[in-house]
């Protein structure tokens, strides 16, 4: 107890306090001048010619127009990713099977091809040029620079978010309990609602805001597959790339500045759950 | 057939959840994946050659992947640093900036483009001084290293944080007791069991600047040759008209990717492999602490 002791206070262990505290001004200046300055940045030119030139941003009809289609775009994908998401989680939490390893790649997949690329493939496959343009011409059936293709886009970028988080949650509880509820006579969807879910709503609501924040924000693949149709198929980010490059700054960062509370908003929810999940690993 | 690929189970809903998920993989990413390779093929080598191989594609391809590789590397050392400050170290504000490190996961791109450049403008915050000393950042190449560090800065903490908060102290002690020095049990100790989290890091922050788009154009410059990143030439070569140019270095864009993809998670699995296998018991054991 002694020796344990007189170990936990050797000042072998741990640094100077001189090397601590510059260790510790690097870490503060960088997140400073990469984290909080860009954030400070987008609220300062949002709001620098007052509140009425900010709160004016608002009546312009082509940017309502976009903030509707990006709620659109993210009303569709986050519950096609959701769905997605848990019925990727259960195939591969709770059974074995060949090419599991495979299946989670491809799952991952998304993440690393560009979103560029992603919105391009889209483009070839449905656009007048593209493998299916024809027939979608022969039966007006618009994708490509119409909202359709910007949904589809969304969608594939925010594939991985719900299933990532839910799968090492899922894959860790086990299929114990299950089994005894299934055993007790429950049905499989009684099984899957009342005991599966409970055990993962605060992974499955830390993938739902993820996922919601890059369905709301992507710029990359919904600009290829976009057209840039004024008040028809610009969702925000684009709006802003237009409004910024017409140096209407302040209109620019005001719709900017919306999408930096929701990124906030992410950040806060985020750290409640780590928090709550914490709290729940102390009492077990 | 599905029966004897899996073990047997009482648990319901495999072939429903299974099918379900290829069948929406294949819908949504395998199919318009495959569509591109298949366009690809129809250019034929010569053509996809010349667009693939082209003096500004190479350029563009060269700085991708330069830019990325600064970024990941910036982010190699000092998001190693964040992370040892963060699970080490206490100071005023240190919940808000942990929460703050996934900002460039929250942040649409678009508005960390605007923002930066905003900041690093001639006339900016940060560009009026270092203008002023001769440095310049927005729309220069400095710019791209910019955005790509910030986008690339959650990787490397966030991989390495949970490795350094369950190394075990004692590890540490057991060095010191046995007469290393601080640097010495860093470099010898500590580095190595971090060592798979931060390369795993890196390789994520790497991956991912090479395909950025959103956070990199407002920055650059986009000078064909000079500032011009591979995502912003197909962007370039679509409103061109020019699809089997687009397409071929798209195409060499995703096998690259592919690559990464396989790279990343070899590394993933070393590090899962470096956390069960537990190093702490063995020393803990033979310095006499009961574990």
């Amino acid at each position: 107890m002694v020796g344990t002791l007189h170990l936990r206070s050797a000042p072998a262990v741990g640094e100077s306090r001189l090397i601590r505290g510059t260790l510790i001004a690097i870490a503060v200046v960088f997140l400073s001048v990469f984290l909080l300055a860009p954030l400070a940045v987008v609220f300062a030119v949002a709001l620098g010619q007052g509140v009425a030139a900010f709160f004016s941003t608002f009546s312009n009809p082509d940017t309502l127009s976009a903030i509707w289609l990006t709620l659109v775009a993210a009303a569709v994908a986050v519950p096609a990713n959701l769905i997605f998401g848990i019925a990727a989680a259960w195939a591969i939490g709770k059974f074995q099977f060949v090419g599991k390893g495979i299946l989670i790649a491809l799952i991952d997949l998304p993440f690393s091809v560009s979103p560029v690329v992603a919105g391009l493939t889209y483009v070839l496959l449905f656009g007048a040029q593209g493998l299916l343009g024809p027939w979608l011409v022969a039966h007006n059936v618009h994708i490509i620079f119409a909202v359709p293709g910007i949904i589809l886009a969304t969608v594939f970028v925010t594939v991985p978010f719900v299933a990532r988080e839910l799968l090492p949650t899922m894959a860790a509880q086990g299929s114990e309990e299950e089994e005894a509820a299934l055993t007790l006579g429950a049905g499989g969807w009684q099984t899957f609602l009342r005991v599966t879910l409970p055990n993962v709503k605060w992974a499955l609501l830390y993938g739902v805001i993820l996922c919601n924040a890059r369905a709301m924000g992507e710029f990359g693949a919904v600009a290829v597959v976009s057209g840039h149709v004024a008040g028809l198929t610009n969702t925000m980010p684009l709006q802003i790339e237009i409004l910024y490059n017409d140096y209407q700054f302040v209109p620019a960062f005001a719709v900017a500045s919306l999408l930096a509370l929701l990124a906030l908003a992410t950040l806060v929810v985020k750290s409640v759950i780590e928090w709550r999940i914490a709290r729940r690993g102390a009492r077990v | 057939m599905l029966r004897r690929l899996r073990k047997r189970s009482i648990i319901p809903g495999f072939g429903l959840t299974l099918g379900f998920t290829l069948f929406y993989l294949c819908l949504i990413v395998l199919i318009p994946l495959s569509a591109t390779f298949l366009e690809a093929s129809k250019i034929g080598w010569h053509e996809f050659w010349r667009a693939g191989a082209s003096p500004r594609a190479i350029a563009s391809y060269e700085l991708s992947f330069g830019a990325s590789l600064i970024g990941a590397t910036l982010n190699f050392v000092l998001g190693t640093l964040v992370a040892w400050v963060l699970v080490r170290y206490d100071f005023p504000f240190k919940r808000l900036l942990d929460s703050l490190v996934d900002l460039p996961f929250a942040l649409p791109t678009a508005v960390a483009g605007i923002a930066l450049t905003t900041l690093y403008a001639p006339h900016g915050w940060f560009g009026a001084p270092l203008t002023a000393a001769g440095i310049h950042v927005a729309f220069t190449r400095l710019g791209i290293i910019v955005a790509l560090t910030f986008i690339g800065l959650p990787f490397v903490v966030r991989t390495v944080q949970p490795v350094l908060e369950d190394l075990d102290r004692e590890l540490e002690e057991a060095a010191a007791s046995l007469g290393a020095g601080r640097l010495q049990t860093f470099s010898r100790v500590i580095f190595p069991a971090i060592l798979p989290a931060v390369l795993t890091g890196f390789a994520l922050a790497f991956a991912r600047g090479v395909g950025e788009y959103g956070s990199v154009i407002f920055i650059a410059g986009n000078m064909p040759m000079r500032t011009e990143i591979a995502p912003l030439l197909i962007v370039t070569k679509l409103e061109e008209y020019d699809y089997s140019g687009a397409t071929a270095i798209a195409v060499v864009m995703l096998v690259v990717s592919f690559v990464m993809l396989l790279g990343i998670n070899a590394l993933q699995s070393w590090n899962s492999e470096r956390e069960n296998m537990s190093v702490e018991q063995p020393v803990a054991l033979a310095a006499g602490v009961p574990v």
